[in-house]
């Protein structure tokens, strides 16, 4: 097992390297000076070239590449420019956030779609087959931040059911202890139910959002590889051996269906890191990815970087763990590797 | 797509029995499953709106009117009126031709590129395999928005950069169809006898290996025409690409936004609208047209 673990991580360092090589690039390599950007409009071609000096670009690019790379290792990924502070204390601060939100949503939609996608196969044809198939269809044909503001308005303005989309809490309450950065979990470990209440409300839009998003693929690879299953030998051994439908379906066909439906994830969590950043812009969640936006809005580079290096370090990690968890449930698996 | 397949057979007539049968095998297909048939529709008034609607539309749909600003949809606004008091109708369908601009340029785009490094690599193997496999491995290595994000803040904020952000994200699954696709054909009798023949290896790739992976090509173009509008529609929404006062649908559900909490449902719902309809309708005609090609592969 921990070979198999050992393995895996060696096969997602040229991954890594292809990261940091490709954020390097965009932050350097393409067209616009950036010492010219630095320096502002204002400045004169003496001041420019200074500051060129200064940040190392009149330097090769393999020696840029090399200061870069130190600068990651030392956890240095620039200033902001419009604030001033550095960008990794930023992004630490808003990932809980983030994290909060796109668990919720993905622990949301596993809740639905796996059932969905169970029912659908076990009875295929029938109305609960076609209405898996319009709902994965249309989740992809959602455009999240559509979607979001549908939900605002509906649940906020005409039902009044929900608080106003604006952050993760209300501004009459209090932010819980930081433990985990998580505030249903913390509100919870320092036994502040109102906070755990307010904090919920102000999570279900955007969860649900991010939740209808994915619901399609795990939805529709739930029924594809429950038929397959379903259609195996092992399952008409078992159900000729007299088991009731019941312990077939979940003991036997379940069990085995969820492999592909894991592997699945990774293409989910690549959907859903996205839509993070649109749902974060349309409820104003204090998450990395508005951070990321704001900066957008006024070219701040350095915040835009880290936040893409940021995301996809994250994404390579979360394969890793879906790899690793593949192989806790298939065993399989643990011996090839 | 469908009537391409299907009307060529009726002009070539019964003679060759097996283009009859493509043809009754598309009536199959779309008789056993309706939306398919629906969707080409909604395919042909969206091509419709993006040819001619900047003609036909009621309204200047940058005219602004401060006498009509926020007014609910009515007979005289169909969809109602913006902040600026400009008709949402107008605005909605004249800025199907720029959405759609964006998503058949970025879909040509990665076409171009995608498939020919597919079919390359397929083809020879060796090390072209594995160049080009290593940078889809990089590309897959990012969450896709987020790296389209990225190239257009790097490349500088223009709707040519939405387009070539978007065909990058795209990059990998076109090189992973053509791939599979010419790598089976490498070795195929049609091939060999070409090589005989005296053709040279980039002859092969384009002049026979190509053609005939078309067919599973266009059911990735179709496939990926929706994720193309969405992608382009959700960096405009965060402010990337296409400037505030043109017609397009992100950027319109983005100035919609604000009033939502307010109640006026209209600004974004129809912008929102259209692109659902744009995504759903490509969507459902990738499904048919892979039920058309591939049957085997149907979920």
């Amino acid at each position: 097992m921990l070979r198999m673990i050992a393995k895996r991580m060696v096969l997602i360092i040229p991954n890594l390297i292809g990261v940091v090589i490709v954020t390097f690039l965009l932050t350097r390599a393409l067209p616009g000076d950036p010492a010219a950007y630095f320096a502002g409009p204002a400045a004169d071609k003496q001041a420019i070239e200074q500051i060129r000096v200064k940040l190392g670009l009149d330097k090769p690019l393999i020696v840029q590449f090399g200061r870069y790379v130190n600068d990651l290792v030392h956890g240095d990924l620039g200033n902001s420019l419009s604030t001033g502070q550095p960008v990794v204390t930023e992004i630490k601060n808003r990932l809980p956030a983030s994290a909060e939100l796109t668990l919720f949503g993905l622990i949301l939609s596993m809740v639905i779609a796996v059932p969905l996608g169970i029912l659908a196969a076990v009875k295929q044809g029938s109305w609960i087959d076609h209405t898996c198939r319009v709902v994965a269809t249309a989740g992809v044909s959602l455009p999240v931040f559509f979607t979001g503001l549908l939900l605002v308005y509906v649940f906020y303005f005409e039902l009044g059911w929900s608080p106003a989309p604006l952050g993760r809490l209300d501004a009459f309450a209090t932010a819980p202890a930081q433990i985990t950065g998580f505030y249903l979990i913390d509100s919870v470990l320092t036994g502040k139910l109102e906070t755990f209440r307010a904090s919920l409300s102000q999570l279900l839009l955007p969860g649900f959002t991010l939740g209808i998003f994915s619901l399609a693929p795990i939805a529709r690879m739930t029924r594809a590889s429950m038929l397959a299953v379903l259609a195996s030998e092992f399952v008409r051994t078992a159900r000729a051996s007299g088991l009731d439908n019941r312990t077939v379906i979940i003991t036997y066909a379940f069990r085995n269906a969820m492999l592909p439906v894991i592997t699945t994830l990774g293409m989910v969590f690549s959907f859903l890191l996205g839509a993070n950043v649109l749902v974060e812009k349309v409820f104003a969640w204090p998450g990395i990815g508005s951070y990321a936006v704001e900066a957008l809005i006024t070219s701040d580079f350095a915040p835009v970087q880290g936040f893409v290096l940021t995301m996809a370090v994250l994404y390579v990690v979360l394969n890793l763990i879906i790899d690793i968890l593949y192989g806790v449930i298939d065993p399989r698996v643990r011996l090839d590797g | 797509m469908n009537e391409n397949i299907s009307t060529t057979p009726v002009a070539a007539a019964a003679p060759k029995p097996e283009n009859n049968s493509i043809f009754r095998h598309a009536r199959y297909v779309v008789a056993e499953n309706p939306v398919t048939g629906l969707a080409f529709g909604l395919f042909i008034l969206i091509a419709l709106c993006a040819l001619i609607g900047p003609y036909i539309v009621p309204h200047d749909p940058l005219a602004s009117d401060t006498t009509a600003t926020l007014h609910a949809p009515s007979l005289k606004h169909w969809f109602g009126t913006d902040q600026l008091g400009r008709d949402i109708f107008s605005r909605v369908v004249v800025a199907t031709r720029l959405d759609f601009i964006i998503a058949i340029a970025s879909v040509a785009l990665v076409f171009a590129l995608g498939g020919f490094a597919g079919i390359a690599s397929g083809f020879f193997g060796g090390w072209t395999d594995r160049i080009v496999g290593r940078i889809s491995d990089t590309i897959m290595a990012f969450p896709l928005f987020v790296l389209a994000m990225g190239i257009v803040a790097a490349l500088g904020n223009t709707v040519t950069n939405i387009v070539i952000a978007t065909a990058v994200v795209n990059f990998p699954l076109y090189v992973r169809v053509a791939r599979a696709e010419a790598n089976i054909r490498r070795e195929a009798g049609f091939v060999q006898a070409a090589r005989l023949s005296g053709n040279g290896d980039m002859r092969i790739l384009l002049a026979h290996i190509l053609p005939n992976i078309m067919p599973i090509m266009m059911v990735q173009i179709s496939l990926t025409m929706g994720y193309a509008i969405l992608n382009a529609a959700g960096l405009s929404f965060i402010g990337l690409g296409v400037r505030p006062p043109t017609p397009e649908w992100g950027i319109m559900v983005a100035e919609g936004a604000a009033n939502i909490i307010s109640g006026e449902w209209w600004i974004a719902l129809f912008p929102g609208a259209a692109l659902m309809i744009a995504v759903f309708c490509f969507n459902l005609l990738g499904d048919g047209l892979r039920d058309l090609v591939d049957p085997q592969r149907r979920t």
